[in-house]
């Protein structure tokens, strides 16, 4: 891991966030080094998804430094940290209904960008997202409403890739679509990584968590209560029951 | 029936003008869920800036160059007022920004009569089409006719702007999801301003163009707006092609009313022209209360709120027991306090009346989440019941204010029934029909009502003949009111109002009644702003329709927001501030409009969260909070 502390992409400290008078986050802190895949796990109402949406200024009482790309993003506007190459999949998709798959591609649309050391980051065009995912190849013209939840799945991280992002939060990437995307979504996450891409993702199941992150932080009630490499917490049974079995 | 089609022509004509307003708006409020009140102002802004480009520089230039000119105009000071007011107030609670939007309303019209003056100003003849086509045996102006094409020529171009343009396709995705679209990358700001901006030039075209039809006069903003909420809601919010099919529906059905003209139905003579007043508005309502989201909308997408949660409402502590108290007792003491001002215990009734109203509106907005518009609907009939009671059937003036409540609760229950099925703008606006359509039957209903004269000399009897035991009768009332309300707050019912506000579906799947919940909030509320009603009508002596208009249910509004639509007792204290700067600054001097719109936005921009809520920001807080 020595290459990540020197170069971490995303490097958060004392990370804390309120839902009104309610405290949701309790000082985390935590790493993604370039072209790393880690997984954020815990159950639900864990912190995980708050935790994403504090990294995207999505959440308007949070504290806590972000250094993102060698800039602090702790104070930036959600459009501002977009703008520096953080992407982000929601888990809810949010697909824009009306427009069609080829319109919310253009939505996500953004210049190309570098890292900080001047290497130009891995851009995408329709074209090129659409070899990446060919459902979406099948219905350019269709609406975003009338598309089943897994095809909406690949379009909203398609949508993100248009930004042509340094770094990609992915919010339960796996949740709630059939057995074959989830596949589909793992070997996508997995061809990401090989672009260079770096990868902060949200999971409960550990399966999916294994086939594609390099390392684990684990939640529990707004803190991290365990971290460690993926292989460490495949074989750590107790840690996988305390935090993750229902 | 030639009779009918010209009039059908002259419809279409007039769909044009209301088509552009309604669009603008349409747009505004889909990107930015502002509900823009100002949006008749620059309409209005536009027919002036016309006439004087028509009448200074004269000619076709003048005319048609002028035209253009004012929609760029228009749509540059939309974006003035985006930048330096709206922005600030984006994170405000959602009906916030209404406040500011009519306190800009006040401002351009008194800006607008400082400027051109309180005279009508008709412009000239449209240099190139001051002819006129025969059409079925009669004259149609040319200039009709080009109105008549231009609107669907606009209406084409919009909708190719959204479906094929960058920029029309941020304008689709914001409307659904602006936070998302902000995620990825897209500065709100800007695009907010570019929206707003393309909204006030589409009014601003509107009004230019009406230049050579009607004469610009300082009543058309609230005329306008009034016209064009109930086409953006008729068509559906954020449809474009709603608001030109809405605008004709409603032009047409308008026109046809004046076609008809008076009609025997077996000895009653109605006078069919005489319902335009009212047409629009029953269109309306048959409309939603068929298909609740408009004729092309649909359900919208739960609005992220970007605003903080709502703290729950807590029982008041000792300290607010105490300044209750406190002020009940000077309240009490106040007819000898003010012995040598007798204006104070009028001023007084006045505030307290403005409090029943503002309270009880506050009930179903705050608690219940319900927006209503119409609330003076309630305050007209508890007025009118109690004065006709005493009018026609010579009640003693106890029974007469009693039936204040009665009848605003029936009227509640009834337009209460539909509302509740409704959410939202959609609900708000069907509130607004309500009120519409009572203002109309008491203004229309001349044998009953008196007409636009109303009702005259209801004076109390003994023992609340003099201005002491009125007030203190108004005082016991007004206390009664709003402690019935919060006594309602903190039961459970109030506990089922609130969770049926924030989660209607976890609500009922607890096995609360949500629609049922909020119809008795309604009735509730009515109940009490009708006693509000029946006051007014012993304390004035007299009700007349301009008293229960749509500008009583706009200051309610007013009042609650500026109170703070969060607390309890903001309504209380936003009534009383602007009852009493009304009864104040109104006699002082003849720009009081913009006065009193320059206070509330600086009340706005002061405390985004109400004149309470900001109070209660610098009260300690409970837990560890950031």
């Amino acid at each position: 891991m020595s290459d990540v502390t020197n170069g971490a992409m995303l490097k958060v400290e004392n990370l804390s966030a309120f839902y009104g008078a309610a405290r949701i986050l309790y000082d985390l802190n935590f790493e993604v080094g370039r072209g790393e895949v880690v997984a954020l796990m815990g159950r639900n109402g864990a912190g995980k998804s708050t935790t994403i949406k504090a990294l995207m200024g999505m959440i308007a009482q949070r504290q806590g430094a972000v250094h993102f790309n060698g800039r602090d993003i702790s104070r930036l506007k959600p459009f501002e940290i977009a703008r520096l190459g953080l992407g982000f999949t929601p888990e809810d998709r949010r697909i824009f209904v009306d427009l069609t798959v080829t319109e919310n591609l253009d939505i996500g649309r953004q210049p190309p960008r570098t890292f900080s050391d001047g290497t130009p980051a891995p851009t995408w065009s329709p074209e090129k997202l659409f070899a990446l995912f060919p459902n979406l190849a099948e219905m350019p013209n269709r609406p975003g409403g009338r598309m089943s939840g897994g095809e909406q799945q690949m379009l909203t991280v398609a949508r993100t890739l248009m930004g042509n992002p340094l770094l990609v939060l992915l919010d339960e990437p796996s949740e709630g679509v059939a057995p074959l995307i989830v596949e589909q979504m793992a070997n996508t996450i997995i061809e990401l990584k090989k672009e260079g891409l770096s990868i902060l993702l949200s999971e409960q199941n550990v399966h999916f968590a294994q086939l594609v992150s390099d390392r684990v932080y684990m939640l529990e009630k707004g803190q991290i209560r365990w971290q460690g490499t993926m292989p460490q917490l495949a074989e750590n049974v107790d840690v996988q029951r305390a935090y993750l079995t229902v | 029936m030639s009779s009918f089609l010209f009039q059908a022509l002259n419809g279409l004509s007039a769909a044009s003008g209301l088509f552009f307003v309604a669009a603008g708006l349409s747009l505004i409020f889909g990107v930015t869920r502002i509900v823009n009140i100002a949006h008749g102002s620059l309409y209005m802004v536009g027919t002036y800036i016309a006439y004087s480009f028509a009448t200074v520089v004269g000619g076709m230039l003048g005319f048609w160059g002028g035209i253009i000119a004012t929609a760029i105009i228009v749509g540059i000071i939309g974006a003035v007022i985006e930048v330096l007011l709206l922005r600030r107030i984006y994170r405000a609670p959602e009906l916030f920004q209404l406040l500011a939007t009519f306190a800009l309303v006040l401002v351009i019209n008194d800006a607008t009569l400082w400027l051109w003056g309180p005279e009508d100003l008709l412009g000239p003849r449209a240099p190139g089409l001051r002819g006129a086509v025969e059409v079925l045996g009669r004259q149609l102006p040319t200039y009709d006719l080009f109105l008549i094409f231009i609107g669907p020529a606009v209406l084409i171009v919009l909708h190719f702007a959204l479906a094929r343009t960058r920029f029309g396709r941020l304008v689709r995705a914001a409307t659904q999801d602006r936070e998302m679209v902000s995620a990825l990358g897209v500065n709100q700001a800007v695009l907010f301003t570019a929206v707003f901006a393309l909204g006030s030039f589409l009014s601003g075209l509107g009004g230019a163009l009406q230049v050579a039809r009607e004469p610009a006069n300082l009543a058309m903003d609230l005329t306008v707006i009034g016209d064009a909420f109930v086409v953006v809601v008729v068509g559906g919010m954020g449809s474009i092609t709603g608001a030109y099919l809405a605008a004709v529906l409603i032009a047409e059905v308008k026109a046809l009313c004046i076609a008809i003209g008076v009609v025997d139905f077996g000895g009653f003579s109605v006078n069919f022209s005489k319902m335009t007043l009212v047409a629009e508005f029953l269109v309306m309502a048959v409309v939603l209360i068929a298909r609740p989201y408009g004729l092309l909308g649909r359900e919208q997408g739960a609005v992220r709120s970007v605003a903080e949660p709502e703290e729950p409402i807590r029982p008041a502590t000792r300290g607010l027991k105490l300044a209750g108290v406190t002020v009940l007792a000077v309240l009490i003491y106040m007819p000898l306090i003010a012995q040598d001002s007798p204006y104070v215990l009028v001023l007084g009734v006045d505030v307290l009346i403005a409090v029943l109203f503002a309270a009880s509106l506050h009930f179903i907005m705050g608690p219940g989440g319900m927006h209503s518009f119409g609330h003076a609907a309630y305050f007209g009939l508890g007025a009118y019941g109690t004065a006709l009671l005493v009018k026609w059937l010579a009640a003693p003036m106890l029974l007469g204010l009693a039936a204040a409540p009665l009848l605003a609760l029936l009227g509640a229950l009834l337009f209460g029934w539909f509302a509740v099925r409704l959410s939202g703008v959609y609900l708000a606006m069907l509130t607004l029909a309500f009120a519409q359509i009572v203002w109309a039957a008491v203004f229309q209903w001349e044998g009953l009502t008196g007409g636009s004269n109303g009702v005259v000399g209801v004076w109390p009897t003994a023992p609340f003949d003099t201005r002491e035991t009125f007030y203190l009768l108004t005082l016991a009332l007004a206390v009664i009111g709003v402690l019935l309300l919060r006594r309602f707050l903190f039961a459970p019912f109030g506990y089922a109002m609130r969770a049926g506000r924030d989660s209607p579906l976890r609500a009922e799947a607890i096995g609360i009644d949500v629609k049922r919940v909020h119809w008795l909030a309604f009735a509730i509320a009515g109940a009490v702003c009708g006693v509000g009603g029946g006051i007014f009508a012993f304390a004035k002596g007299s009700i007349s329709p301009e008293t229960i208009g749509v500008g009583r249910s706009i200051d309610g509004l007013v009042m609650v927001l500026l109170g703070g639509i969060q607390t309890l007792t903001g309504p209380i204290v936003g009534a009383s501030v602007y009852a009493t700067l009304q009864d104040t600054i109104m006699r002082q001097t003849e720009f009081w409009r913009a006065m009193l719109g320059g206070i509330i936005l600086l009340l706005v921009l002061a405390f985004p969260s109400g004149i309470v809520g900001a109070l209660a920001k610098f009260a300690p807080r409970r837990k560890d909070q950031p």
